[in-house]
């Protein structure tokens, strides 16, 4: 289903789309897309969704299943508490993607904004996880709880994360292609080099991330990545206990 | 988050306006073309209705740079009144203080959705040259404002710059902007507000811009310095009557670059100071410089979040609080630079664009018209 977008609300947009999956519709492909917000949010279908131009905030959020693609930068808010599914942008993210994630898969080729992957879970094999080709800003993974994150920096910028990465990390991975000055550090986590595990598992999905936007794998993979872990898994627990 | 047919206010249902809970933000948006080209009103209306769900209807504005080129070496005051007694008073302020060059309403549009507005009326002023024997003409200018706002009941100055104008009311801002019939205005800068009110009023003297002379601020945020703020403006002759605390935003760039001459970055740096940690780990010359700043200026460093645009007769300003709590894109195309709550808004009225980028928090995005000094 081909949708013009262009100048429509985001009700009306997400109605026709809902009504079209509730009739067995998988696949859409929305042109001028021009800020419409909740784009995807809480559908629980395996639907493909196209989108070209520059959707709205909280894209795909509470989404449960669908394989989202942006054919441009995208705006804040992407895969709010996402469940399920994929969503790849062909271009840059803002602030607070992946808030409170507990599953599917994010592919950023350029750069996130401030605060990705805030408070991200996982339960049993619900693992997200996030991966960005570019820089991302302060607060990366701050309270994350679980799921996994990977910044490439591949963009030439430096530094290549903000300050406060990982603060309130309790729970997860984070993986970044690079050196990071320990000063840009939260307290709550411990930075080791990334082993031959890791670099499976990093592998893996990179192997998925490169095909997407057509970047090298063995050129991602020919640097050397860090690894951060939180130091505890309740780094609070004593927090206003008197 | 709709573009085109949000201007016609007829396929907006007014009684869901009133009922439905609606999650946002304010939104702001600012067009500039580096080269002083004008453009008339109509893009940057496009610009802020792609955001029109940021707002909810109470509180929408834009400011104008280049407007009356014609006047361009009067002072414009646009004036809002609660009744004719208001502007009498005004009125009879204006003769004694002023040589009143022009005065006639502002022209509007009425049939679309905005109601109850205040008499808006405007006036280009000329300053007698024995009123400032004691003050400079801007400092002068800059007492009367604050005389107007504090002293006459039901009397706002809306803007009081030189060739330039804000245009601002209750309502949702492509509805005001269609009021005040901006499509007939050309400027080189535009900025707009929609205006979603947390914890203060909304009302007509309320709604962004809030100006000062040829100063104009639009604010996404809430200022919880606001008391210390306005405490130390009140030091230096300002009135702080609009129940905004954008208003202390507007007054603290007039202070800071027009009367303590500071550049505009190191204003900018006052507002949104570095962290001490940071600081810390310096170069010993921008350390000291960083230094001085917060000693000097740290009642004016503004807590809580905000991105703002400020517009001034030479340019236009972007800036994000210091760990970005509020959204902010700036992009370039040939001689413009815009700056946005979303993306979207921008590319709504420039869809190919030759930079894209989100400033980071506390780093100013400064756009200068070319032929200032």
């Amino acid at each position: 289903m081909r949708i013009d977008a262009k100048g429509m609300h985001y009700r009306q947009l997400n109605k026709m789309i809902r009504d079209a999956v509730a009739s067995g519709e998988k696949e859409f492909e929305l042109d001028d897309i021009g800020g419409q917000r909740y784009i995807g949010g809480g559908l629980n279908e395996n639907v493909k969704i196209t989108i070209n131009g520059t959707p709205g905030n909280d894209l795909g959020a509470f989404m449960n299943g669908p394989r989202v693609i942006v054919n441009a930068n995208a705006q804040d808010g992407i895969a709010n508490t996402m469940n399920s599914g994929e969503i790849i942008i062909h271009g840059s993210v803002g602030d607070i993607i992946g808030y409170g994630m507990r599953g599917g898969k994010l592919y950023i080729k350029g750069d996130a904004g401030y605060r990705v992957g805030i408070h991200m879970k996982e339960y049993k094999k619900q693992v997200p996880v996030i991966i960005a080709g570019g820089t991302a800003g302060d607060f990366f993974g701050e309270y994350m709880a679980g799921g996994i994150m990977i910044l490439l920096g591949m963009n030439g910028k430096s530094p290549l994360v903000g300050d406060y990465v990982g603060t309130g990390m309790h729970g997860g991975v984070i993986y970044i292609r690079g050196k990071v000055d320990p000063y840009h550090l939260g307290k709550e986590v411990s930075c080791l080099e990334a082993n031959e595990e890791d670099m499976k598992i990093i592998g893996s999905y990179l192997k998925e991330y490169c095909e997407h936007f057509g970047f090298d794998l063995n050129e991602v993979m020919s640097k050397s990545f860090i690894k951060l872990l939180p130091l505890s898994h309740r780094p609070y627990g004593n927090l206003y206990v008197y | 988050m709709k573009c085109d047919s949000l201007m016609n206010p007829e396929k907006i249902n007014p009684s869901r306006r009133v009922h439905q809970r609606i999650p946002s933000g304010c939104a702001i948006s600012g067009m500039m073309s580096e080269e002083g080209r004008r453009i008339d009103g109509r893009a940057v209306i496009k610009s802020i209705a792609c955001m029109h769900d940021r707002s909810n209807g109470l509180g929408g504005g834009f400011a104008a740079y280049g407007i009356y080129p014609q006047r361009k070496d009067q002072y414009a005051f646009h004036m809002m009144y609660d009744n004719a007694k208001s502007k009498e008073i005004t009125e009879e302020f204006f003769k004694d203080a002023f040589n009143v060059d022009r005065d006639e309403p502002i022209p509007i549009y009425r049939d679309n959705g905005v109601s109850n507005p205040p008499i808006l009326w405007r006036y280009f002023l000329e300053i007698p040259e024995n009123k400032l024997d004691l003050l400079s003409e801007r400092d002068y200018v800059m007492k009367t404002v604050m005389r107007i706002n504090s002293d006459i009941e039901g009397a706002y100055v809306a803007s009081s710059g030189k060739n330039m104008g804000a245009f601002k009311g209750v309502g949702y801002p492509e509805d005001i902007g269609r009021f005040y019939r901006l499509e007939d205005y050309s400027a080189y800068i535009w900025t707009a507000h929609g205006r979603f009110p947390t914890n203060t009023p909304g009302w007509w003297g309320g709604a962004h811009p809030f100006t000062l002379l040829d100063w104009s601020v639009v604010h996404n945020g809430e200022i919880s310095s606001y008391g210390i703020n306005k405490r130390y403006l009140e030091m230096f002759g300002y009135r702080l009557e609009l129940r905004t605390d954008t208003e202390v935003i507007a007054y603290l760039f007039d202070l800071l670059v027009r009367r303590h001459k500071l550049p505009i970055e190191k204003a900018t740096m006052a507002l949104a100071s570095s962290f001490w940690k940071d600081i810390d780990r310096m170069e010993p010359e921008q350390k000291k410089i960083a230094t001085a700043v917060r000693q000097v200026y740290g009642s004016t460093l503004l807590n809580g979040p905000f991105s703002i645009i400020l517009g001034h007769s030479n340019g236009m300003i972007g800036l994000n609080d210091r760990i970005k709590l509020r959204p902010m894109t700036a992009a370039r195309k040939d001689d413009m630079l815009y700056m946005a709550s979303e993306e979207s808004a921008i590319r709504v009225i420039a869809p190919d664009l030759d930079e894209v980028w989100s400033p980071r928090a506390g780093t100013a995005v400064v756009g200068r018209l070319s032929e200032a000094e």
